[in-house]
């Protein structure tokens, strides 16, 4: 084996008193991708930027950071520039703060290169362009003299990649690359970074939250808790026989997109600690299921177990690898679901409808429908100006879209950005008459509501929002948060309520005189959730409500979302870019494109056989945290960005980007380019709009 | 009853009091700063509503025996050159003050809060018409039109005194506000008032404004200090309260041409109102922390 390119030992980074990275070392040998996960928090960040010698001079930093045997920890600034871009490169999770926004995307790749090797502007600019064509941007010689503003978010993701690998780097950090990215970008962009990789057969050390990323790109995985690695090994490793508890506790709150059926997730309960005040011994005590006295005691080191490429640590990794416990026996899922239910008292709200919704299903046609949304279109106008304004286009950002929901049902609505997800979602909200179309709620057609009516309405139809600190007024207590709709709808017992309310959502009714900022995520969440059930609503829509929270603590509000339905017979709209949450949740799906619905139907028939081209490439664009699945997956990759909603294509929107089109012959493309599909049925509940749909299996 | 539910009752009435308004109280009067300014504050009152009584000498009344001499057991404060007794005229200029100050400032506040929020929030004509009265008022030249009112003042008028004075201080912070409320509109919070049902002024008065109590608090503290100031101002030049009645602006402008030799004439007016000053400012530190979660203090 060669030498390590990069070797990190020791790795200690101080804020003033706070520990933010304890004793961290690994290493990578060239061609080798390490894959680095952890939560928010844990620390991973900080020791890429602290290997950078990028972190704020206030950060005290020790140990050692040897990049091809040179110590360049404490090295002087100029030893470190000539490190940074040549034996050393970064991508981080933002292009645009690594692009200067004034300078040409070219000239900042050609300076990158001139900055490293004698070469004149020309060589250094044809190179330039070289590189851009390398990581995939069409069009290169001309797409280098463009601004990088001018560029869509994986563009620019691209360009920075270019700029990592232009001078042949021994070793590239990326930090979050693809997590601001949709998902059919972040394929891309996953595959540029690997075909780089391979042209330069430089190590990578990829930082990540995302479990499925790793699983199909690294070779090894490093996971990270309170600002210490917990568990080192190969990928298979980790993923099949992790001996850790955190880290079986992350891959149990996985959601998986290839998971059928519903299996509750496993949350880890409690939160990371915060890095100012750990609790002693090791740092997972109080969350891990498995702990004992001794745990509490000292700090468990790194050791060896089963082999001496995996290294875990905790004190009864050995117990763990003797009888290969699972994550699902350590968690004790059944038990712990179990155990909350007996403690909450049943809540009031229609006791039949229920659990019975799920036990003795209803057929889908004999139940009630909730909403229902008939060739729903909102269109924005497109203005430029600031003074005068000008009317220079239209936005269609939803077009014509149909779907109903029946009680006790949750469908999914799925999309990229910008594909009038949200925008659907706030139409409803409105409850006034939309540009064209109708939507009804409960049977009431909403065009037709009164002002008395629409607040009478409000009551049956709640939202729970994608980011629960915004959505929950700073200035008020918990207490006067989820007082407000019963006040609002002149409910007089409102104290009783609240408490009942906390418990239902499984927080401390104690905790009502706090403020929203005291919560962590996964608690404000829930205030969020609590707040939206305060008027037994029939309906509750969710934009998002699991996106911003770590899996660990996601976990834990999904599973809540679902239990809440069983129990209160509720019907959801769940609004969502995350495919596999949707799969946990959902009975049906709509999966949406640039306004339209793509496709429609049961989520085992959906996920199971997709016949949208799209739906297809979007759900072989997911990665799965299982690296022998992903490994043998082949990835449909789309080509290019979403078009603007303001100039759709003609005919099929998805014809710029899909890769059936590509495979019809001239006479069969005249329908994709001139007739705009309909959503036809094409089996029992799926329907899809596509004028040569077919299934395939994908995940 | 099972233990559960005396657990549930008992919770209920624990529940009881978490609302904002107590536990903003309860924060504000947990800091030593805010004890510190609102005991001084009531000994301002106190001391310039039940100190009269502790002396025969009434404002308008003359010791013909005693002009400009220092303090002593018959005139606690001295007198003045007339032979007004300090302590008498003092604490009725304090009584003017206090209630011209304060409500001067909770006044305008309150309007700036109102007019800014609503034009913010409404936007369209709403906005157009309010913002062209802000407008309005801002290009008046406020000093003459007090000046030129000033002997309606006299009559003892002095509530359309403070009202004239707070109408020509809340513009500003009107605009401030309204465009605050602009950005805030956008939060989800707010749209998750609209969405519950909530009517529009309610989420105004619920949601908007005590999101800019920060700035409101400081507003209200600084127009305390304004109105006051003004009110002075207009005293010395003989306009705003008017004689024979007296205001802490009033005898500070008489006092500051007898302070070198005749130190008493000044200094307790000039300390009065710079406690006065001293304790709104405390008061109005303490209650922007105590209305700010993020607030470390008071909690
Ligand atoms: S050392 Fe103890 S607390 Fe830490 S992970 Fe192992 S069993 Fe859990
Ligand atoms: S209609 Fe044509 S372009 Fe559209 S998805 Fe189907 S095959 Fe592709």
């Amino acid at each position: 084996m060669s030498d390590p390119v990069l070797q990190v030992a020791d790795l200690d980074v101080r804020f003033g008193d706070v520990r933010a990275v304890r004793g961290v070392g690994y290493e990578v040998r060239a061609g080798e991708v390490l894959g680095i996960v952890g939560e928010s928090g844990s620390g991973k960040s900080v020791t890429a930027l602290a290997v950078m010698g990028l972190l704020p001079p206030h950060a005290r930093v020790t140990g050692s950071v040897r990049l091809r045997g040179t110590e360049i920890l404490g090295a002087k600034e100029k030893t470190l520039t000539a490190f940074r871009g040549r034996t050393i490169s970064m991508v981080f999770q933002d292009p645009l703060s690594a692009l200067t926004p004034v300078y040409r995307v070219g000239d900042q790749i050609a300076e990158a290169v001139r900055v490293h090797q004698k070469v004149t502007a020309e060589q250094a600019m044809v190179r330039a362009v070289e590189l851009l064509d390398l990581v995939g941007i069409p069009n290169p010689g001309q797409r280098a003299r463009a601004f990088p503003h001018e560029f869509s978010g994986g563009m620019r993701q691209r360009a920075v990649i270019a700029m990592a690998v232009a001078n042949d780097p021994d070793v590239i950090i990326c930090d979050e690359p693809t997590t601001a990215l949709d998902v059919t970008i972040q394929a891309q962009v996953l595959d540029v970074l690997k075909k780089a990789q391979k042209e330069t057969g430089a190590a990578i050390v990829m930082i990540t939250h995302d479990l499925g990323v790793v699983a199909g790109f690294a070779d090894r995985v490093l996971v990270m808790y309170a600002g210490r690695a917990v568990e080192v090994g190969q990928v298979d490793d980790i993923y099949y026989r992790p001996r850790m508890p955190y880290t079986m506790g992350l891959l149990g709150s996985v959601p998986r997109l290839d998971a059928g059926g519903r299996r509750p997730l496993v949350p880890i309960e409690g939160n990371p600690p915060s890095p100012a005040e750990l609790p002693p011994g090791c740092p997972f005590t109080p969350r891990c299921p498995m702990a004992i006295e001794a745990c509490a005691e000292a700090e468990p080191p790194l050791e060896p177990v089963n082999g001496p490429g995996h290294l875990a640590a905790c004190i009864r990794a050995e117990e763990i690898a003797r009888e290969n416990l699972s994550p699902a026996e350590v968690y004790d899922v059944a038990g712990e679901v179990r155990g909350r239910h007996a403690a909450t008292p049943e809540p009031a709200a229609e006791p039949a409808a229920g659990p019975a919704v799920r036990a003795a299903p209803t057929p889908r046609e004999g139940r009630e429908v909730v909403l229902s949304v008939a060739d729903l279109v909102k269109h924005y106008p497109l203005t430029k100006g600031a003074v005068f304004r000008r009317r220079v286009g239209t936005v269609h950002a939803v077009d014509g879209i149909t779907f109903d929901i029946r009680r006790g049902e949750t469908l999914g609505l799925v999309g990229e950005s910008g594909c009038g997800k949200t925008t659907t979602l706030t139409e409803i909200l409105e409850l006034t008459k939309p540009q064209r179309g109708t939507i009804a709620v409960l049977g009431r057609d909403v065009a037709a509501l009164g002002a008395r009516d629409r607040t009478a309405l409000r009551r049956d139809m709640q939202v729970v929002f994608q980011d629960p600190l915004a959505s929950l007024d700073p200035r008020m207590t918990v207490y006067d948060i989820l007082a407000e709709p019963l006040r609002t709808q002149g409910r007089r017992d409102a104290g009783t309520r609240v408490r009942e309310l906390l418990d239902l959502v499984g927080l401390d009714p104690g905790h009502a005189a706090r403020y929203p900022q005291d919560f962590s995520g996964g608690q404000r969440q829930r205030i969020g959730i609590a707040r939206a059930l305060a008027l037994e609503p029939k309906l509750v829509l969710l934009d998002e409500p699991v996106s911003a929270l770590d899996v660990s603590i996601q976990a834990g509000v999904v599973n809540l979302l679902e239990d809440l339905r069983r129990r209160l017979g509720l019907s959801y709209l769940f609004v969502a870019h995350d495919l596999a949450v949707v799969r946990h949740l959902a009975d049906r799906v709509a999966v949406m494109y640039l306004g339209r619905i793509a496709e429609i139907g049961d989520v085992e028939r959906v996920y199971g056989a997709p016949m949208h081209p799209y739906t297809q490439a979007l759900l072989s664009a997911i990665p799965l945290p299982d690296p022998v699945k992903e490994r043998s997956r082949r990835r449909i990759l789309l080509e290019g960005d979403l078009p603007s909603p303001a100039h759709p294509p003609s005919g099929c929107r998805f014809r710029t980007r899909c890769p059936k089109f590509k495979a019809l012959t001239d006479g069969e493309r005249v329908r994709c380019v001139e007739v705009e599909p309909e959503v036809r049925p094409l089996d029992v509940d799926q329907g899809v709009a596509c004028h040569y749909a077919e299934k395939l299996e994908v995940v | 009853m099972s233990i559960a539910d005396e657990e549930l009752a008992e919770q209920v009435v624990k529940i009881k009091a978490p609302s904002r308004g107590r536990v903003v109280a309860r924060r504000f009067f947990t800091m030593r700063q805010g004890q510190l300014g609102f005991a001084l504050l009531a000994l301002m009152f106190l001391l310039a509503f039940a100190g009269p009584h502790f002396t025969h000498w009434t404002y308008t009344d003359k010791d013909f025996a005693a002009f400009l001499r220092p303090p002593s057991a018959e005139h606690y404060w001295g007198t003045l050159q007339t032979g007004a007794d300090v302590f008498a005229v003092t604490l009725r200029g304090m009584q003017k003050s206090l209630i011209v100050g304060l409500l001067v400032a909770v006044v305008a506040t309150t309007l700036a809060a109102v007019v800014g929020a609503f034009a913010g929030y409404f936007l369209g004509w709403t906005d157009r018409v309010l913002m062209w009265v802000v407008d309005l008022l801002l290009v008046l030249p406020s000093f003459l039109i007090l000046a030129i009112m000033s002997p309606l003042f006299a009559g003892g008028a002095w509530v359309l005194f403070v009202i004239m004075l707070a109408l020509f201080l809340w513009m500003i912070t009107s605009k401030v506000v309204r465009g605050m409320t602009v950005s805030l509109k956008e939060r989800e919070f707010i749209s998750a008032a609209r969405y519950m049902g909530v009517p529009a002024p309610t989420i105004i008065f619920r949601h908007v404004i005590p999101n800019m109590s920060s700035l409101l608090v400081v507003d209200a503290t600084l127009n305390v200090s304004s109105a006051i100031l003004t009110e002075t101002t207009l005293s010395y030049f003989g306009f705003g309260i008017q004689p024979p009645d007296v205001s802490l602006g009033s005898l500070i402008a008489d006092g500051s041409k007898t302070a070198v030799f005749a130190p008493w004439t000044f200094w307790f007016a000039a300390g009065l109102l710079i406690l006065t000053v001293l304790s709104v400012n405390l008061i109005g530190d303490s209650l922007r922390d105590a209305f700010d979660p993020t607030s470390k203090r008071g909690s």
